[in-house]
């Protein structure tokens, strides 16, 4: 197997020459800074802060101070500790959900390319019709049936419905890896079905994967933010998008009490654009055509 | 061509069948009586109406049939436009409320769509072609795409409605007027609509621009390109070769981009209280009103898919290669 | 003389440093001659036929310079070099089959690129569609869109397009690569008819099919690391090599006939150099059996005897 021990070699050489790219390249370290720096305010955060984001503790629509970073709401609530609570959640919710729809996009493209014929025509219909429905309006109703609200059950339903365009770029390169040599080689060794695709043609696609999960992770906490802002979002939690419904509910426009609704708004698009511009730097490690230039 | 359209109306046909299905089986898949539920949520404060509604209700869900007929009862009902009676502004039918909201909708949506299409693309276009535009746009534009649509229109509602105060921040018309075709009427239209249209707008445009400058440099570094260039053709046709190309991809990306868009719209109206489909959905929820609720679902189904077959049409009249019903058209 | 090239050198710039894809390359073409160009893959002779028209984005002109007819072509200036495109040099394509623009009618599309350079496509149509007669394409595939031409049908059309202008000197680039066999022979027929005819004057045949260019060109051009190392009349270079490299790659054939292409050569040992930092001397010293310490300086090209030069120390053994 000389080809395969080759193979494996240039594949572990070729990576540690992107992770090197990787490191250097402004645009990964600067979108990475974004995305880790929030994720640690919301991990660590909460432990230094009040466990009851919602409790009243202060003065009531106080503006930034040394006593409440980012003022407190209507209600005399503090807005940094709601703030770090929501990005908690935000994460949660964009990684699992992010996670859930990667598996199926997955699951789907890969079988679908792979095995062909009827099972393709089945799965590829199945991906076109969830791609046309318009996602947003099916989970506000779906969401809106549900007696009770968790991270969990948003995560999942955002994930049921945005995997479509992963399953549809998966079946398309797995469609022109699966008649590579290495490919047939492994299928005359008699390896299954499921291991050919592990270890033969999910390498040979690994960046555009890592590529495809970033995506679905930004796209989820956005679908979480907007759910959330609707009123669907997580009973009796905080989350970036109910504070904005708050914000919205309770007139702080006409208050001016911008540091209630620019914050989450803000860390939304930091995180969101923070994960294009991981996309766009690694794109161009994995592409070495746009490195050069 | 007859097999694209084929397979893509079978596509849409599965699409409607399947959304009818969800918003069929959702209220019956839930625990309880759906009946109750939506009565003991609206405290029916008058007991005679309470029962008149209890009555109806029943009669309508027709819990009492077997579940094969309710569906079938429901597709039926569903032909004869009939999609229930509203909860919340009981006793006026579904149909009629939301027809009263959908060119509100309608009249932020395409607009929005349209020019965030032309102008981003055009953005786009350019950008591709100078380093100075193409270092500022496209940070500009992966900024915006990334702003979440409510969040847009919070801070545009902000800054230009109550610190400017340029615009009206809520509601589609001044409550002081009556709709009706004058003038007066017409402008305040237009007032209340800026805002949200532009909210829309601006977050749609900033992925229309991104596409289309690499699609542009994907196509300028393509085969034919490089063999006008060897054949000394100027930049001026390759680049419009390169850009009529790169058009395709986009015109079918406006068909999958519409659900996104659509959603964006929800929010946004439910930020201005602009009376379309957004602020319905949010008074369907809060009440509880789930034929309300199931019908703007439908309304946005058909009218995406119509929005798709639309954008199909047009794409097999500008690319040769779906119309010669060879390869190269998108499944 | 048709085309002179006089110690042309041409550098891909690379984040490594510059690949010196062409390091000194001379050589001339007469009126009416067709010359072959081969060699492994990576030594420089796609460069040379690049270099001849148009340079890509990353290659720099460093030094050298190119006459065509007696004038000299800018070939490092993109702007300067687009009048002589198409009218003096043309090329046909590696890519034949992806050449023309997939969403337009063939027939506009030419008529685009005629009117972009100053030419009426009315007055030249005739001609055209005279042309595409002569190579077995009737009128109305003018009205059809690329994706409705057969393989071989793409390959004659651009085949035709390229030649319209009756350049000095055509550039065949790999451009029986993608066919099968009988098709691969009547493009090189073709080739020949359109010298013979005047379309061309002359033409460079880039390739690694070195049955294919023995068939059709009158003198063949061996290249190795950037530089030419042998140049003979064809029927020399194949029974009569000189230059090691040249006998290597010739012997290296089980037959005259097939071909050598992107497999490395077994019979050679070891691979061509790193263009990056070539060695000095002679390139092919590292894999030459006749080796010795006077390749470490550049052989010179010499002549043998009439029209056939090798560059190598060791010609006289």
């Amino acid at each position: 197997m000389t080809t395969d021990v080759m193979l494996t070699a240039d594949t572990v050489g070729q990576r540690r020459e992107n992770l090197y790219f990787a490191l250097r390249n402004p645009k990964v370290l600067i979108g990475l800074t974004i995305v880790v720096g929030l994720a640690l305010l919301g991990v660590i955060g909460p432990f230094f802060l009040s466990a009851t984001p919602n409790e009243y503790i202060g003065p009531k629509s106080e503006a930034p101070s040394a006593d409440h970073w980012l003022g407190t709401t209507y209600f005399g609530q503090d807005v940094f500790t709601q703030f770090v609570h929501g990005l908690r959640s935000s994460y949660l919710v964009g990684s699992l959900g992010g996670l859930i729809a990667f598996v199926i996009g997955m699951s789907v493209g890969f079988t679908a390319g792979y095995r062909g014929g009827l099972v393709d025509e089945f799965l590829n219909m199945l991906t076109n019709v969830v791609l046309v429905l318009p996602a947003l309006a099916v989970l506000i109703v779906i969401s809106s049936y549900l007696e009770v609200r968790g991270v969990i059950s948003q995560a999942v339903i955002i994930g049921l419905f945005s995997w479509p365009w992963v399953a549809r770029a998966v079946r398309a390169q797995t469609f022109t890896l699966r008649n590579r040599d290495y490919v047939d080689l492994a299928k005359l060794t008699g390896k299954r079905p499921g291991q050919i695709i592990m270890r033969e043609i999910m390498p040979n696609m690994a960046s555009y994967l890592l590529m495809s999960v970033i995506l679905l992770f930004g796209g989820a906490i956005l679908f979480a933010a907007m759910l959330d802002f609707i009123g669907m979002g997580p009973s009796n939690s905080v989350s970036l998008g109910s504070m904005m419904q708050q914000a919205m509910a309770w007139s702080s426009l006409h208050l001016g009490l911008w540091w209630w609704f620019v914050p989450p708004g803000a860390a939304i698009t930091l995180i969101v654009g923070g994960l294009y511009i991981t996309n766009v730097g690694l794109d161009e490690v994995f592409n070495p055509k746009l490195r050069e230039k | 061509m007859g097999r694209y359209f084929r397979r893509k109306l079978l596509i849409y046909g599965v699409t409607f069948f399947i959304a009818v299905t969800i918003n069929f089986a959702i209220p019956r898949l839930m625990p309880g009586d759906p009946v109750a539920r939506m009565l003991t949520r609206n405290k029916v404060a008058n007991v005679e109406s309470s029962e008149a509604m209890r009555v109806y209700f029943t009669d309508l869900f027709g819990l009492d049939v077997p579940l094969w007929q309710q569906y079938l009862n429901y597709w039926a009902a569903l032909f004869k436009g009939d999609l229930g009676v509203s909860v919340f502004a009981f006793p006026s039918p579904v149909t009629s409320i939301i027809l009263d909201a959908l060119p509100y909708t309608l009249g932020l949506l395409l607009p929005s769509i349209l020019l965030s299409w032309f102008v981003g693309n055009s953005l786009g276009a350019v950008a591709a072609r100078s380093k100075w535009l193409d270092n500022t746009a496209l940070p500009a534009s992966y900024l915006l795409t990334a702003v979440p649509y409510m969040w847009l229109a919070i801070l545009l509602a902000w800054v230009g409605g109550v610190i400017l105060g340029w615009f009206p921040v809520a509601g589609g018309y001044s409550f002081a007027l009556r709709p009706s075709f004058t003038w007066v009427f017409i402008v305040d239209l237009f007032h209340h609509w800026v805002l949200p249209f532009l909210s829309l707008f601006l977050v749609a445009l900033g992925g229309w621009a991104i596409g289309m400058r690499n699609l542009v440099i994907y196509e300028l570094e393509s085969d034919y390109s490089n063999y006008l260039q060897a054949l000394g053709a100027p930049r001026r046709l390759v680049r419009r070769y390169a850009f009529r190309n790169a058009m395709l991809p986009q015109i079918s990306g406006l068909a999958l981009q519409l659900g996104v868009v659509v959603g964006g719209a929800l929010v946004t109206e439910v930020v201005f209280a602009y009376p379309g489909l957004g602020s319905l959905l949010l008074n369907a929820i809060q009440n509880q009103d789930f034929f309300l609720l199931q019908g703007i679902l439908l309304f946005i189904v058909i009218g995406v898919l119509l929005f798709n077959f639309l954008a199909d049409v047009v794409y097999v009249l500008v690319d040769p290669r779906t119309r010669l019903g060879l390869e190269g058209g998108v499944s | 003389m048709a085309l002179d090239v006089n110690d042309l050198r041409v550098h891909y710039r690379t984040t490594k440093g510059d690949v010196r894809a062409l390091d000194g390359v001379s050589f001339s073409i007469a009126d009416g001659e067709i010359v072959g160009l081969a060699g492994e893959s990576g030594c420089g002779k796609t460069t040379l036929g690049k270099s001849l028209i148009r340079l890509d984005g990353r290659m720099r002109h460093v030094g050298g310079n190119v006459l065509l007819d007696g004038d000299e072509l800018p070939i490092g200036n993109d702007r300067a070099m687009n009048k002589h495109r198409f009218k003096d040099v043309s090329i046909i394509p590696q890519y034949s089959m992806s050449a023309m623009n997939p969403t337009r009618r063939i027939g506009k599309m030419i008529a685009d690129l005629l009117r972009s350079r100053g030419l009426s496509y009315r007055n030249l149509k005739d001609e055209l569609v005279h042309r595409l007669e002569l190579v077995g394409l009737p009128e109305r595939v003018l009205d059809n869109y690329p994706i409705e031409l057969s393989g071989g049908m793409k390959q004659r059309m651009v085949m035709v397009l390229s030649t319209l202008l009756d350049p000095s000197l055509l550039i065949a680039d790999e451009i029986t690569s993608a066919l099968d066999v009988s098709n691969q022979k009547a493009v090189a027929e073709t080739l020949v008819r359109f010298r013979d005819m005047e379309f061309v004057k002359s033409m460079i045949v880039v390739t690694h099919d070195l049955s294919l260019v023995y068939q059709i060109a009158d003198t063949i051009m061996i290249m190795y690391a950037g530089r030419i190392v042998e140049k003979a009349p064809a029927e020399t270079i194949v029974k009569a090599p000189k230059h090691p490299y040249t006998k290597a790659l010739i012997s290296a054939l089980p037959e005259v006939g097939l071909e050598y292409g992107d497999k490395r050569l077994k019979s050679i040992p070891g691979k061509p150099p790193q263009l990056l930092n070539p060695p000095t001397g002679c390139r092919f010293r590292a894999r030459c059996p006749l080796a010795s310490d006077e390749c470490a300086e550049q052989p010179p090209m010499v002549d043998v005897d009439g029209g056939h030069q090798a560059a190598c120390w060791k010609l006289e053994d």
